[in-house]
């Protein structure tokens, strides 16, 4: 930005904001220096419109209306309650909240929109120190393409189209949404909304999403409905584990230690000719742990349960089998 | 470009910032808007040419600077910071909610007071579109080692661990000074110098099987870095070995929860992948887990391996059968 419009803007913001009246383009163009260097009349309207499209996109309220029945063109002004931050103290534990959640974002678009919101607590008097040691952070990164367009379109209200993968049944196809939000729900982002070829409410994992979101439709055409609740739709809210299961299981001596650690011993035996310990441990997803207690291959073999002895077995046969 | 974008935000905040801190250092402002102090001095005197209709000696900002410290005299009506931005307001009241759910992040009633305040202060540029849920699943065994993990970061004190390495599927004993606890997609780290390997290293809390403070004090070296966990906390290298796996429709979350490569799908539901690893036999864990479900194309070796050690476990099942031990 040139210093002559940087200039320009702060003054036209100063003055739009120091009136009561509203103010035609006619006498913007009068009073606020810079204006009248435009060499014709089509060249302050274009920088005019561009002026005031770059005020609006920074958030300033800027209010079009007339003064009276007997003006013949619009006018602006900005209503300072409006435009202004309402008042804030944040006391010294506060503070330390924020400056720990402005690091929180691990993404270019919602760092840089933390850091907006920082500088203008800061105007507002309020003191954050950045450079304070924590003790515990927490990172939220967005390194998914599809992010930064998604969170766009959720922001203007605009909905979407775009290329997806599901993995189970496979299947690659595109789908149209009218997107209500973006929800990272243990480090995964989705995006919620209205699916328009389903013609129903469905979350979308962005990592899954295929080539690049597209924008369809005018902006401001999405709403999102008042009473959902964005995060029910990706969260497992069953998230109590079940109930375990005890298990006994030999292991040889001097291995699986990722077994060991989560066992006890119950005591030494010697099986196949190689020495080892019997281990009891409590599982809770035999499907998981069947996976697990496979990877550690012949250093291992199921006591109890016999329905868990014969899920590794399986699972080894097929590799022994293989067929690559 | 950047820098370009974000002046006009600055040159707009910078007026009621300085109204609060009368005769602030211009180094120190400048740090708190992110800037170089020569950029601030350009803004200050930028500034000093704007004011009010009439553009007279009375009606312009009036700034004083000296050397070191500014202190604005006239604020020409610009006594306030512009509201929040739906967008900003969202990213800051989104990530203190994050902290809430992020266990030991900060004191949980500090961040409702600064939640409310600021949602008050923000006005109508409620939150919107954004949620953010951190679902940490935290042990009463791995809280126990974070807060002692706590303790010793807030004490400025070495810790002595035994840590539990999957790729190896060893325990060993460090001794590390901790730089902070970090908790990154549902999992919470111990960032620490590690004496051992003479560097920065990530420890996940629910490995750390032991945890012991020591006397002597914490001392990370001054280039010791904080891990950049913006582009995910396993960063593969050409130095990796590299697998080329089928995985059939049950293990395609493989390829959700570990980072590959040139992702091709095939009929039928197949997906073929590249998936590097950097430690022979923690794939051949993974891979002996999944059973029939993934097929390995390259390297053959990583294959005869797989086969091999399969048929001698079967083998020994088959030798000492469940029911006579």
């Amino acid at each position: 930005m040139s210093v002559a419009r940087a200039e320009r803007l702060v003054n036209l913001v100063l003055c739009l904001l120091s009136t009561r009246q509203y103010l035609s383009a006619e006498r913007i163009r009068g009073i606020v220096p810079g204006y009248a260097d435009a060499p014709s009349d089509d060249a302050f309207f274009r920088t005019f419109e561009r002026d005031k499209t770059e005020l609006r996109e920074l958030g300033i309220p800027l209010e079009v209306g007339r003064n009276s029945v007997f003006d013949t063109v619009d006018g602006y002004r900005i209503a300072r309650r409006d435009y202004e931050l309402g008042e804030i103290d944040l006391e010294p534990d506060e503070a330390a909240a924020v400056a720990l959640a402005v690091r929180l974002w691990d993404s270019p678009v919602l760092t840089g929109a933390a850091h907006g919101a920082l500088i203008k607590l800061r105007a507002a008097g309020v003191d954050v120190d950045q450079a304070a040691p924590t003790v515990v952070e927490s990172k939220v990164r967005t390194a998914e393409p599809a992010f930064g367009p998604l969170l766009a379109a959720v922001q203007a209200g605009q909905a979407v189209t775009f290329d997806y993968r599901r993995p189970s049944p496979t299947d690659l196809r595109a789908r149209t949404l009218e997107p209500w939000g973006v929800v990272s729900w243990r480090g995964r982002w989705y995006v919620v909304g209205h699916d328009r070829d389903r013609n129903a409410p469905r979350c979308f994992r962005l990592s899954r999403i295929v080539g690049d979101v597209r924008k369809v439709g005018k902006p401001g055409v999405v709403r999102r409905p008042d009473d959902v609740n964005l995060m029910a739709f990706v969260a497992d809210t069953n998230s109590e584990p079940p109930s375990a299961s005890p298990a006994r299981m030999w292991v040889a001596a001097g291995r699986c230690t990722g077994l060991r650690r989560r066992a006890r011993v119950v005591e030494q035996r010697e099986v196949d000719g190689v020495p080892g310990d019997v281990i009891e441990l409590d599982l809770h997803y035999l499907d998981s742990a069947t996976s697990w207690i496979a990877g550690f291959g012949a250093d291992v073999l199921v006591l109890e349960p016999e329905v868990l002895a014969k899920s590794v077995r399986e699972r080894l046969l097929a590799v022994a089998k293989g067929v690559s | 470009m950047i820098a370009a974008q974000e002046r006009l935000p600055r040159l707009l905040a910078l007026v009621p910032y300085l109204l609060a801190r009368p005769g602030i250092r211009i180094d120190e402002a400048a740090a708190d808007f992110g800037v170089p102090a020569g950029q601030l001095r350009k803004d200050l005197e930028l500034l000093w040419m704007c004011g009010l209709p009439g553009y007279g000696p009375g009606d312009l900002i009036d700034i004083s600077f000296d050397e070191d410290t500014v202190t604005v005299a006239f604020d020409a009506g610009m006594r306030r910071p512009l509201r929040l931005t739906g967008a900003e307001a969202t990213a800051l009241l989104v990530a203190l909610s994050a902290l809430l759910d992020t266990p030991g992040a900060g004191d949980a009633d500090a961040i409702r007071r600064a939640v409310a305040k600021i949602e008050a202060a923000a006005g109508q540029s409620r939150p919107a579109g954004v949620a953010v849920e951190m679902g940490v699943r935290e042990g009463a065994a791995t809280a126990g080692v974070r807060e002692t993990v706590q303790s010793a970061l807030r004490a400025g004190r070495a810790l002595r661990i035994t840590y539990y390495t999957p790729a190896k599927d060893e325990l060993s004993d460090r001794t590390v000074d901790p730089m902070r606890v970090l908790f990154v997609d549902g999992r919470s780290y111990l960032e620490a110098w590690c004496r051992r390997a003479e560097a920065v290293r990530l420890f996940r809390l629910d490995r750390v099987d032991e945890v012991e403070v020591l006397a002597e004090p914490a001392a990370p070296p001054p280039y010791a870095e904080p891990t950049d966990t913006s582009a995910g906390l396993f960063q593969a290298t050409s130095e990796h070995a590299a697998a080329v796996l089928v995985l059939h429709p049950d293990a395609r979350w493989v390829s959700d929860y570990y980072p590959v490569e040139d992702v091709e799908d095939l009929a039928g539901g197949l997906v073929r992948v590249r998936m590097r690893y950097a430690d022979q036999a923690w794939i051949v864990r993974l891979l002996l887990g999944l059973g029939g479900d993934v097929e390995v194309e390259h390297p053959a070796e990583l294959a005869a391996t797989l086969r091999e050690q399969a048929a001698a476990a079967v083998a020994r099942m088959d030798r000492a059968p469940v029911n006579r031990l």
